[in-house]
């Protein structure tokens, strides 16, 4: 195992982050992925903190679900992986 | 700036240290005090942010340590190319004040309500913080869920709450490996979590018991594929991992 292993997390970790974005708690969500129909809970899906920005990615395809960049107190987000999202 | 927490959002808060326990050479247990908290579910998170004098901040999820209705606590360890946990485990006093918000998180919960399932929470090093919130948890409602804990630790040492969980309460089995160095006369299980030691611990499938597997991410996949392996269904293993860039 590498220490780059270590470095990809899960979606617990940006919980805060994702209350931030849709105003309430999502890491239960249900996500749907929009390459390969799979769906999860956002807790599930494999997050990567240390790339430009937070990277999500769906845990059956990789395919990137959704993108958070930050910049000063605004969240640009990219939700086009993402074909449904149910709370 | 953190105002008064409006319940139902999630709004960054002042928090004052009330005290701190070193738990190992690395790993401290900070108590703080929360004046807007609006109340956890154990295995629920905390955000923290340390903003230095530039402007720069950084945050940090962790677990709560502690069971709803105790007062807040996490329990962090040290990473040596940390930006947060070296300050909260070598500078943080009794009195300081650091920004917070929380509670997060609505997956890696339990609530108490199912007395009847039973549970499997397997912890590679930190990720038992998580753990000791719902053993409070159980404990506080007097519940009668059966508890297994499998925690693997580097040696004896390095077992967080240690003398806590030796104190296990009836329906509560605690099992410990130690990965890399063990006491002399050590009976207990040495080496990584395996396949062979999750059947040995695990609920058998056929009980449909719901398993929580928290740890650094290699740790995690290793765990949830064996219990998998086992015929847990995916849906039953709920898991939690992190790392250097996460915290915990």
């Amino acid at each position: 195992m590498t220490a780059l292993d270590e470095s990809v997390l899960d979606g617990n970790a940006i919980g805060g982050m994702l209350f931030e974005v849709f105003g309430s708690e999502m890491t239960a969500a249900v996500a749907t992925c929009a390459t390969c129909g799979a769906s999860m809970q956002m807790a599930e899906t494999v997050v990567y903190l240390r790339a430009p920005g937070t990277v999500v990615r769906c845990r059956s395809c990789a395919a990137v679900l959704m993108v958070v960049v930050r910049r000063h107190t605004q969240n640009c987000v990219d939700l086009q992986g993402i074909a449904a999202l149910e709370p | 700036m953190a105002g008064t927490a409006v319940r139902g959002r999630l709004t960054w808060q002042v928090a004052t240290v009330d005290a701190v326990m070193d738990e190992t050479g690395s790993v401290r247990t900070i108590v703080l005090n929360v004046p807007d908290w609006a109340g956890h579910t154990a295995g629920q998170h905390l955000d923290v942010r340390l903003t230095a004098e530039d402007g720069y901040t950084a945050e940090r999820s962790y677990s709560i340590a502690s069971a709803p209705g105790e007062p807040v606590t996490v329990t962090v360890e040290r990473l040596e190319d940390g930006e947060v946990s070296p300050y909260l485990t070598e500078e943080l006093r009794v009195g300081d004040q650091i920004e917070l918000r929380g509670p997060i998180g609505g997956y890696f919960v339990w609530t108490g309500a199912d007395a009847a399932t039973p549970l499997l929470l397997v912890a590679g090093g930190s990720g038992v913080v998580p753990f000791r919130s719902m053993l409070r948890h159980r404990r506080n409602l007097g519940s009668k869920a059966p508890f297994r804990l499998l925690y693997s630790a580097r040696s004896l040492p390095d077992v967080i709450y240690r003398t806590e969980l030796d104190e296990a309460d009836d329906g509560v089995a605690v099992v410990y490996t130690l990965t890399r160095q063990q006491p002399p006369g050590w009976t207990g299980h040495t080496g990584r979590v395996g396949a062979e030691l999750l059947a040995e611990t695990a609920w058998p499938a056929g009980q449909d018991g719901l398993a929580y597997v928290c740890g650094p991410t290699p740790f995690v996949e290793t765990v949830a594929a064996g219990l998998v392996g086992l015929g847990y269904p995916a849906h039953r293993v709920k898991t939690e991992r992190y790392g250097g860039a996460g915290g915990k």
